[in-house]
């Protein structure tokens, strides 16, 4: 399980590309100073093959090895990469695995794999240029290590397969057999990426690398990571937010079956190591513990929601995106004005892996197994509380089971599981959290609040709309360096003039879009979505709301306002016309619609959804269309949206945390619940790449989710929910 | 000392008597495919077989199994892999994260045993496992492509696939 390899002059890859950061919601982490020459990484176990560089290595057998930066956690990130590399390499499909290098080994080569961050649904799209570009440079390599050879030019040659043919001598080779010499050669300094209308492997739904292995329980997961001598931790952190440990009495459990060590985490937490993780949690269990619970012990949900309300209609707040003159337009005499207010809860990840990292510590370095969405930054961390150099440090990665940006936003546990280490130097101990500790410490959805004030004109055309968000900021708590005056930009999602990520579709003559700033003592946190969850349900049921004011067909009302964004109103056009929008819908079947731009992709959602006399939700169908530019495995494409669906609609029908006494009230599946397969809605996609961008695909979809759900709601019963979940709805007809 | 047999093999353990199945499978048996997901028996992340009946492992005290009951876990499945809903499950790359596929193939399995063509339905009301990657419509799926049914309008390719 021990990656790593050995510092090499092939890091020509390690370009501007690969090494730029400067992403809106990354992290700062330390690394430019750390020089190779400190760096003791040894070298990936098992790969005895010299690589071709930095992306891939192809064994004299035949197998080809591609390297990912980027993680797997269920969204195929580690598939579609591959088939990016594998396609530039023009090998066989069918002799590709992969490896992740460890972010250490990233650091002692001057970052030649770039970033290792898996969030913000841009595991494909930040990294497709350069990794192509290394698929490229091999295959290269190898056809002139061939040509080499034969003593022919390298023009004269080509690959298919991993195979290399010689047209005019008819002459052929494979890859393995050349790859020694190959990699003796000098890199190509520059290489020509294919078409995308001339892929072959990448573009097309081939099956997932890491399937077989989730069948039969072969697959070693972070929580499943064994080794000689390794003792296991159970803990518990002050319940409440900021709250410390005030005392606890290791005597009372130091006797008990198995129990090793009761040792403080920092001055917030309390561990008990044991022989076995059962022992462990059974010891912990039976610790007396004293909290100290700090400043937010009588922190509720109202106060938080009070203090929200307030902020909906302050003076003072930060301006997304603005047009004309909203106030004006609101105060026009003639023009019909429209408001509501909706507000979405804090919600939590629940990653069905329950957080965990192993760590052995000794007086020189400290090598931490663990799943994380940025190992740079659980790097970081790691070193940080160990108290030892970067390049003194590693983090060896494994496939999470889900992330959803819980393992991106907090590295607590690995933070946690290295001062546990610390105390036992030589042995490897693993942390695994309980349930109950994962829900109460989790990195919550946002809350907020929105206040929406549309101005139709006497023609029911929207002339003016002033969108207030209040609420909570996850770049405030969790990466402040990247606030502008202190405006969070990350709190616009979805609703921006300009850039590529998330632009508002709708042209609208007077617009004000503004976020007064409140954040509550809870934690926040990247949640799959992030903030485009609750401004797609915000805007797009305010849309519907002002179409059924106006008196106009909700589609037609939106097609108006998009159309100056073709892309926008392309995917909206798509679902509409598959679901049958405007034809009748099956008796007692009522539909709804939204669209959004999020994570750099055009998406849509048709909801079909009936209610029952008593008030019984049944959501029937949801077609739902997706413009990501390219798409480099449709199927998977398919797969995100089905399951970014269930993902948005449990959020929908079930999911919020709440706070009394400065704490989370719910924790395990009993009081959160999750959406099981009797409440999910057939999900028909429509994968529509229209070339010539690169936009996400783990997240965009889950945002139009719920606000078509919801306007269907409306439709079917009259009513309108404006605050999430639905289990605090009367669905009765109005 | 427990005695237990797992996949057909019998294991002398010492452990706690009150200790949980799915942590006796996990930690003294040492296989990992097994796996803990909330330990109040909700998300099924734990599903094995006992005689042949799906149990929620992590509520599951080990002293309650008798030595001679048959406790079967993914592992034990099939020996390569190749159950029907093992191959149904690959050939429609029902899994993302993969972490909750072993309780949910193991539940399938239970339920297959008991019911060899069940309807939507009956998958519905018996498939009661958590997945939070939204595997769902594909589990369904597979689980109809394994009793050798026709896997119905769940599509699991799109239907339009644009220019690359």
């Amino acid at each position: 399980m021990t990656i790593a390899f050995k510092p090499s002059r092939r890091d020509f890859l390690a370009g501007s590309t690969a090494a730029a950061g400067g992403l809106m919601l990354g992290f700062h982490i330390p690394f430019n100073a750390v020089s190779e020459a400190n760096a003791a990484t040894p070298p990936f176990a098992g790969t005895a093959t010299p690589e071709l560089n930095a992306w891939v290595v192809v064994k004299p057998d035949e197998t080809v090895v591609i390297r990912i930066a980027r993680v797997e956690m269920g969204q195929g990130t580690l598939t579609g990469l591959a088939q990016l590399v594998a396609e530039e390499l023009d090998c066989d499909w069918s002799r590709v695995t992969t490896e992740y290098p460890s972010p250490g080994q990233n650091v002692a080569r001057n970052r030649v794999w770039g970033n290792f961050q898996t969030a913000g649904s841009r595991g494909i799209r930040d990294s497709q240029d350069y990794v192509r570009k290394g698929g490229a440079a091999a295959r290269v390599m190898l056809i002139q290590a061939a040509a080499n050879e034969w003593k022919v030019p390298a023009s004269e040659c080509a690959a298919e397969k991993g195979v290399i043919t010689h047209k005019a001598s008819g002459r052929t080779t494979t890859y393995g057999k050349v790859t020694l010499a190959a990699a003796q050669l000098t890199p190509p300094a520059e290489v020509t990426l294919k078409d995308p209308k001339d892929w072959k492997i990448a573009g097309k739904s081939v099956n997932r690398l890491d399937t077989p292995d989730k069948t039969n329980g072969k697959l070693v997961y972070s929580i499943d990571v064994t080794m000689p001598g390794m003792l296991n931790a159970a803990i518990r952190e002050c319940p409440v937010f900021g709250g410390k440990v005030k005392s606890f009495d290791a005597a009372a459990v130091e006797k008990m079956p198995g129990v090793k060590r009761v040792v403080a985490v920092g001055d917030t937490g309390v561990a008990v190591v044991a022989d076995t993780w059962w022992r462990a949690k059974t010891a912990l269990d039976a610790l007396p513990v004293e909290w100290d619970d700090g400043p937010n012990a009588d922190v509720s949900s109202e106060d938080i929601a009070a203090t929200l309300r307030e902020g909906l209609d302050a003076t003072d707040a930060f301006v997304g995106n603005q047009s004309g003159d909203v106030k004006a337009s609101l105060a026009k005499p003639g023009n019909k004005v429209v408001e509501a207010v909706y507000g979405y809860p804090f919600q939590h990840h629940v990653t069905m892996e329950p957080m965990n990292a192993t760590a052995l510590f000794t007086a020189d370095r400290c090598e931490v197994w663990t799943a994380t969405q940025n190992a740079e930054a659980a790097l970081a961390t790691a070193s940080t509380a160990a108290g030892l150099p970067i390049p003194q440090c590693d983090v060896h990665r494994l496939h999470l089971g889900g992330g959803f940006g819980r393992r991106s936003s907090s590295h607590d546990y690995v933070r946690q599981a290295v001062l546990i280490a610390k105390e036992m130097p030589g042995t490897p101990v693993k942390l695994i959290w309980t349930r109950e500790e994962d829900m109460l410490h989790g990195r919550y959805h946002p809350v907020t609040q929105c206040k929406l004030t549309g101005a139709l004109d006497a023609k029911g055309d929207l002339d003016g709309l002033h969108m207030r968000i209040s609420g909570q900021s996850i770049l405030a708590t969790i990466n402040p360096q990247a606030l502008q005056n202190g405006r969070d930009p990350a709190t616009f999602q979805g609703l921006n003039a300009g850039g590529a990520e998330g632009v508002l579709g709708y042209t609208i003559p007077n617009l004000l879009i503004d976020h007064a700033m409140r954040n509550p003592p809870v934690p926040p946190g990247f949640w799959r979505g992030v903030n485009n969850n609750q401004n797609a349900i915000y805007l797009e049921c305010f849309m519907d709301e002002l179409a059924h004011a106006a008196g106009a067909d909700p589609l037609e009302f939106r097609r108006k306002l998009l159309v100056n964004h073709p892309k926008h109103r392309a995917v909206l056009d798509a679902v509409a016309e598959k679901a049958g929008w405007g034809k009748p819908a099956p008796e007692g079947v009522f539909r709804g619609l939204s669209q959004q731009m999020g994570f750099g992709s055009y998406v849509a959602a048709c909801a079909e959804v009936s209610v029952s006399d008593d008030g019984k939700l049944k959501i029937h169908r949801i077609v739902a269309a997706t413009d990501s530019g390219h798409a480099v495995n449709p199927q998977q494409i398919a797969a995100q949206v089905e399951g970014s669906f269930v993902y948005g609609l449990t959020a929908l029908l079930h999911g919020e945390i709440t706070v009394k006494g400065g704490r989370v009230e719910q924790e395990n599946f009993d009081t959160y619940p999750m959406m099981l397969m009797d409440e999910m809605p057939e999900v028909e996609t429509i994968v529509m790449p229209s070339g010539g961008f690169w936009g996400g695909v783990g997240e965009p979809t889950i945002f139009v989710a719920a606000p078509a759900v919801l306007n269907a709601i409306f439709a079917a019963t009259g009513k309108r929910i404006r605050s999430v979940p639905l289990t605090k709805a009367d669905l009765r007809k109005a | 000392m427990v005695q237990l047999t797992v996949n057909g093999k019998t294991h002398d353990v010492e452990v706690d008597p009150d200790t949980p199945l799915l942590w006796v499978i996990r930690e003294q048996i040492g296989l990992t495919g097994t796996k803990f997901g909330c330990g109040i028996a909700q998300c099924g992340a734990c599903t094995v077989h006992l005689d042949g009946v799906a149990v929620r492992s992590c509520v599951t005290p080990v002293n309650s199994v008798a030595p001679e009951q048959q406790i079967v876990t993914i592992e034990g499945l099939s020996p390569d892999g190749a159950h029907p809903l093992q191959k149904a499950w690959v050939a429609l790359d029902v899994p993302q994260c993969g972490y909750c596929q072993s309780g949910q193939i193991m539940a399938a399995a239970a339920l297959l045993q008991s019911n060899q063509n069940p309807s939507d339905d009956d998958i519905n009301a018996e498939m009661t496992n958590i997945c939070r990657c939204g595997t769902y419509n594909r589990i369904r799926a597979a689980i109809r492509m394994a009793t050798g049914a026709d896997t119905g309008s769940n599509e699991t390719r799109p239907k339009e696939v644009g220019r690359g």
